[in-house]
């Protein structure tokens, strides 16, 4: 029998379209049943109040706060060393082996388990550096998880400015660090804040990493410098879903919820950040 | 005297000879055509000329290039000064995806931190005037660079280069992007130019060469086979290689 080619693209296509709902299909899932779960809960006094009767009552305030004293911590040291450290392979490094199994390397730390970084972070700044568990040794943690993430769309980044930019301002007589200061860099600030962002919402939402290094288990107060420890969303959310009992259960997906749409937003400024700089770039 | 002179100049990609001791002598003030086919080291020549071959790896010369008495090649050499010197003109019209001003102020911003802005001012007018544009870019300096037709992109390009006072303009096949006309109009700017200047273009084109030159030099397979006034090359070639590709024999 001769094969009817119109039939088997349908086929083919309506395989393709099956594979993508299936993937999306369980993400608009989850979603929605943390919106609907979740959404009850949402109120001003949940976002600003402490946690009370042993999280059963009350807010989230602290689990806020103290994420976003993490993530800002992460970024404050992993931003400059990763731009740099990008800007040192895509600039300055001859293609060699070397250089080849430093990006490799790189490569690969970002698919490293996040606990695998939660238990490095113990032994380095908890235990060795002596930090304890604090919200220095977990921005740190998270920081070092967040690098390859960094260093790799940063030096994507930069290596999508073409050369010819580099070449005429050479020809023009700046040096070197001046052609990347003046031309390169402006041009891959884009590609840089879209890796960083999305970055940070990894590090926003990882568990692991804070387990062992900063996350408290019930603080029901702010923290007062950087050598205490602080409690943090998705650890409050392990917390209050599998360790204490009778935590009612808008509670929960509130703060799934609340987690959710930080990461989300997070996203968002990105794909913003990036699809508006890049309707200006003409080359 | 000679602007730029190289002496037994040989060049090398790994093992490839790109350069076979080349001896020219580039004179100010003038405009000089190197000619020749494809992969002849034409474009090589010019850019050894400002030491833009060090981007490619693997290069190694031999030889001397003088630029105005001293060698270029050698390791004291400063580069800084020597591309501030002399200046290069792409094939393709690469403006950087600034605007217009800062295009022609980037040279000055990198040369000489805290300029005031009324020089800079004057200095990208005057730059603009030089390569005709003044009186239709005026009013769009601070639209970016991007939205330019290829024709004003490769004289603001010029424009951006003449901002570093360069006294030698390195030109590699700079109309090749361009129409007929845009390719005349940038001629007659080159003719401007020669003034205060000394030109060196590379060029596919003959006919082109042989409009706006003073001097050309012929060169294929790496050598430099004859060198001299356009007019005799053109008129009464020397050498049998000359005369049949000038002719159409082959290239």
């Amino acid at each position: 029998m001769k094969r009817n080619p119109h039939l088997t693209q349908k086929i083919a296509f309506f395989l393709l379209l099956l594979a993508t709902l299936l993937i999306v299909v369980p993400v608009g899932l989850i979603v929605v049943i943390i919106i609907q779960k979740g959404l009850p809960a949402m109120n001003w006094q949940f976002l600003t109040d402490i946690p009370r009767q042993g999280m059963r009552a009350g807010g989230i305030f602290p689990a806020i706060v103290g994420t976003a004293y993490l993530v800002g911590g992460a970024i404050i040291f992993a931003l400059p060393i990763g731009l740099l450290a990008a800007i040192y392979l895509s600039e300055y490094s001859k293609e060699n082996i070397l250089s080849r199994i430093i990006k490799l390397a790189i490569i690969n730390l970002s698919g490293v388990p996040s606990v695998v970084y939660g238990l490095f972070g113990l032994a380095l700044f908890v235990v060795f550096f002596k930090f304890g568990a604090s919200i220095l040794s977990g921005a740190l943690t998270l920081g070092i998880m967040i690098l390859p993430i960094i260093i790799t769309s940063s030096r994507e980044a930069l290596e999508s400015v073409p050369d010819s930019f580099r070449e005429v301002s050479l020809s023009l007589g700046a040096s070197k660090w001046q052609t990347i200061r003046h031309i390169v860099l402006p041009n891959a600030i884009p590609g840089i804040l879209t890796g960083t962002i999305l970055g940070l919402g990894r590090a926003a939402g990882e568990t692991a990493p804070i387990l062992f290094t900063v996350a408290a288990f019930y603080l029901p107060q702010l923290p007062g410098s950087i050598f205490d420890q602080a409690m943090a969303l998705p650890y409050h959310l392990y917390v209050i879903s599998t360790q204490v009992p009778n935590v009612d259960e808008k509670i929960r997906y509130g703060t799934a919820l609340v987690l959710v749409l930080l990461v989300l937003f997070m996203n968002l400024m990105a794909i913003i950040i990036r699809s508006k700089l890049r309707k200006n770039k003409k080359w | 005297m000679a602007k730029i002179v190289t002496q037994d100049l040989n060049l090398w990609y790994g093992n490839f000879q790109a350069l076979k001791s080349v001896n020219s002598s580039f004179e100010a003030q003038r405009i000089t055509a190197i000619i020749g086919p494809s992969g002849c080291g034409k474009s090589t020549l010019l850019r050894v000329l400002n030491r833009m071959n060090d981007l490619t790896e693997g290069v190694r010369t031999e030889g001397k290039v003088l630029v105005d008495g001293s060698d270029i090649l050698g390791a004291e050499a400063d580069l800084v000064s020597l591309r501030k010197k002399v200046g290069m003109v792409f094939q393709r019209p690469n403006p950087f995806p600034l605007s217009i001003y800062e295009n022609i102020a980037f040279g000055q911003r990198i040369h000489s931190g805290g300029i005031k802005k009324e020089d800079l001012d004057a200095l990208v007018e005057r730059c603009l005037k030089s390569i005709l544009l003044w009186d239709e870019l005026k009013d769009k300096l601070n639209k970016s660079a991007m939205s330019l037709s290829l024709e004003q992109k490769q004289r603001l390009c010029i424009a951006r280069l003449i901002a570093v006072k360069p006294d030698v303009l390195l030109m590699d096949e700079p109309c090749s992007t361009l129409d007929p006309q845009a390719t005349a109009r940038i001629e007659e700017l080159m003719h401007e130019l020669k003034r205060d200047y000394t030109i060196i273009i590379v060029t596919h084109n003959m006919q082109q060469a042989a409009r706006i030159s003073d001097d050309t030099g012929f060169m294929l397979l790496g050598e430099l086979v004859e060198f001299g006034k356009t007019k005799d090359i053109f008129m009464a070639p020397k050498d049998k290689r000359t005369e049949d590709y000038i002719t159409g024999i082959y290239g």
